[in-house]
């Protein structure tokens, strides 16, 4: 096996590695030796096509058909250089003070994480879209809301040059997303960063990781990898993990370290989404624009978020219930949709969690509580009328059985959208969100980390991604996971030049 | 020599004609595609299903071939012969089941028939999809 030494090695370069990398690179020229390692590929610029199928497979974990354990809910997981932020919304978010609050981590604060966040908003120059480039599904939805009694609020989002393509999900075809792949993995290799790409971590050893190092697929997009292929162990004095709320905590249980917290894998969450539909009778802007302008932030009260979204063909004919004419009524409609995503705060949950296969690959268990069915119902009930609101003939509800609602449907929609025909496996759900699994908190009886992201009972070894979170955040998530990670970077920093 | 049309070929072999009418009752439009517009729906069917797990794989036939015995002992044919109203019900029959097996097993299966379609540039066309990378600009 071949064999390399660092000071830090960071494993994954989404929201969280990437983040830990910029931070680190600066110490770089004061002789400190980092190393990323991603197992997804870095694109060219000109790889990025927007075209479904080859996007999907190129960028997203099993091509965006990660399925947990029961096979009832898909989890979409970027696998690239920049991780999920290749292909996430840019929707930029700081997390809710009761949410921090009430997570009770010893030693984390909601205006640290506020501040922390805000710098990366800056750093990723989110802002508010102009008018003029607001397209008809975004403002149906603020008129829907406002008919319906609701006040929908503007998403600031991090575009740069963005040209409105609409593709965001497929990875921005125009570069304009200021993921981690454009803003902090550029900035961290300029300033000496190695980051290796299609280098798969298998396992985390005292001070070390085991890499395999891929050769590239044949005919897939994609450069080949800064390394030779092969196994490497790569030792260093510290080890930060950042593969992702599904990711990380498959690691660390197929690592099986001597004194690693029992709660590994625990306390997974991922607001669980539904993706609902309505048919105007004319046509509207829908494919065109930055997809998810508007949002409404009904979690608190009534445990969901509802967000204006676009998505392509397939994505959109998987994620309505029902086949046949039905379906392909909606379908044929493509021009005259408003989709709105619906999603649950789910909240962490014994037996919800990640474990591992007998090849030491993550499996996710993962049950629908009453509660989030009950909240994705609220949801479906909200959106309709929503949609109704805004002019929409005709609705797909996916917790109706017809899961289509009628006009004349309108005025009774709480008992056309029932708990009762929300079924799973039938009833299409996705999350985007994955959260937990390696939650901070303070000590091994009652989480995997501090507040700082040092595991407890192993001080060489960090997490800084998703998994640290305790519970849902019960918003989008990626400038809070930034802002932990920049916290994780700090200690580490302090902990380095020691 | 030229195949009969929907002859058997590539992972579902003999089951090909099955999964073919299966996939009309789940995509009506499928119904007018020619042989080769079929097999290329199939390939793309194909090709997921070989970059998946062996076991994924392995249930995906075995549901199809499940699918077929449902057939049989209900209506005393196979998929392939079935007319679109029996076809219709045998599909919601699977996709209601009070079986989580079954009900998972359409929903896999609905899945790659609508990858095989939806992802085809032609379906996306004739629906009026029209999502490009120069966006705003390809509009104005
Ligand atoms: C389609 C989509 C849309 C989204 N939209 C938004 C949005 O608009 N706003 C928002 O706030 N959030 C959004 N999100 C969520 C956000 O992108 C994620 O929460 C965030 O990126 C997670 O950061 P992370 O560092 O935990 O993991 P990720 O960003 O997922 O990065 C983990 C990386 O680790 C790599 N990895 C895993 N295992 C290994 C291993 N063993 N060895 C090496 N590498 C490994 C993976 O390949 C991956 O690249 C979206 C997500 C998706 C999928």
């Amino acid at each position: 096996m071949n064999e390399r030494d660092y000071d830090v090695v960071v494993v994954g370069s989404g929201a969280g590695g990437g983040t830990v990398a910029q931070a680190l690179a600066p110490m770089v020229a004061d002789g400190l030796r980092v190393a990323l390692f991603e197992k997804g590929p870095r694109l060219r610029d000109d790889e990025f096509t927007g075209r479904e199928i080859e996007m999907a497979s190129a960028l997203y974990e099993d091509g965006g058909g990660f399925l947990t354990a029961d096979g009832t809910l898909t989890l979409a997981l970027g696998s690239a250089y920049g991780g999920s932020t290749v292909v996430y919304t840019g929707t930029s978010l700081t997390a809710p003070e009761r949410v921090i609050r009430g997570w009770g981590v010893p030693g984390l604060d909601h205006a640290d994480v506020v501040a922390r966040s805000r710098r990366y908003a800056d750093e990723n120059n989110v802002h508010l879209l102009p008018d003029d480039e607001i397209n008809d599904n975004n403002r149906l939805f603020v008129e829907g809301c406002r008919g319906a009694g609701y006040a929908a609020e503007q998403f600031p989002i991090n575009v740069k040059g963005c040209l409105g393509s609409s593709l965001c999900n497929l990875g921005c075809p125009n570069a304009a997303k200021q993921g981690t792949n454009r803003v902090q993995l550029p900035r961290a290799e300029a300033l000496g960063v190695e980051v290796v790409t299609r280098a798969e971590v298998l396992r985390v050893e005292e001070r070390a990781l085991v890499v395999r190092v891929h050769d590239e697929p044949q005919g897939a997009k994609g450069l080949p990898s800064e390394w030779a292929p092969g196994d490497y162990r790569v030792r260093a004095r510290i080890v930060v993990l950042a593969a992702g709320a599904v990711g990380t905590p498959a690691l660390l249980l197929r690592s099986a370290l001597p004194g690693l917290p029992a709660r590994v894998g625990e306390g997974f969450t991922c607001h669980p989404a539904h993706i609902l539909v309505a048919e105007h009778a004319r046509e509207i802007t829908n494919d065109v624009g930055h997809p998810k302008s508007y949002y409404l932030d009904r979690a608190e009260d009534e445990g969901f978020i509802l967000e204006t979204c676009m998505y392509f063909p397939f994505t959109t004919a998987k994620n309505l219930v029902g086949f046949g004419e039905a379906h392909s009524r909606f379908m044929n409609a493509f021009r005259r949709l408003q989709m709105i995503l619906v999603l649950a705060c789910d909240h962490a949950t014994p037996g919800n969690r990640v474990a591992i296969d007998r090849d030491g690959r993550a499996v996710v268990h993962y049950r629908f509580t009453p509660d989030v069915v009950r909240s994705l119902v609220r949801a479906t009930r909200a959106s309709a009328r929503i949609f109704f609101a805004a002019g929409a003939v005709r609705v797909h509800a996916p917790s109706a059985d017809p899961p289509c609602l009628e006009v004349s449907d309108a005025a009774r929609i709480d008992e056309r959208v029932s708990e009762r025909h929300f079924l799973p496996g039938r009833t299409s759900v996705s999350a985007a969100h994955p959260m937990g699994g390696c939650g901070m908190g303070r000590d091994a009886g009652d989480s995997v980390t501090d507040a700082w992201g040092r595991v407890h009972g192993l001080p060489w070894l960090r997490i800084a991604d998703a998994s640290l979170f305790p519970d849902s955040l019960e918003i989008n998530p990626y400038l809070s996971i930034m802002a932990l990670a920049d916290r994780v970077a700090e200690a580490v920093r302090a902990e380095a030049t020691r | 020599m030229t195949p009969p049309p929907s002859a058997p070929t590539g992972t579902f072999g003999p089951m090909e004609r099955d999964l073919r009418a299966l996939a009309v009752g789940i995509v009506p439009e499928i119904a007018r595609l020619d042989d080769a517009g079929w097999r290329a729906v199939a390939t793309v069917v194909e090709e997921a299903l070989a970059s998946r797990p062996a076991p994924l794989r392995r249930k995906l036939l075995l549901f199809v071939r499940v699918l077929g015995w449902i057939s049989v002992a209900r209506y005393a044919a196979r998929p392939a012969s079935l007319d679109a109203v029996r076809l219709g019900r045998l599909l919601a029959s699977v996709e209601r089941s009070r079986l989580l097996l079954l009900r998972r097993g359409f929903w896999g299966l609905r899945t790659l028939v609508f990858m095989g379609y939806w992802t085809r540039p032609e379906s996306a066309a004739a629906i009026g999809y029209r999502a490009r990378p120069e966006g705003w600009e390809a509009r104005r």
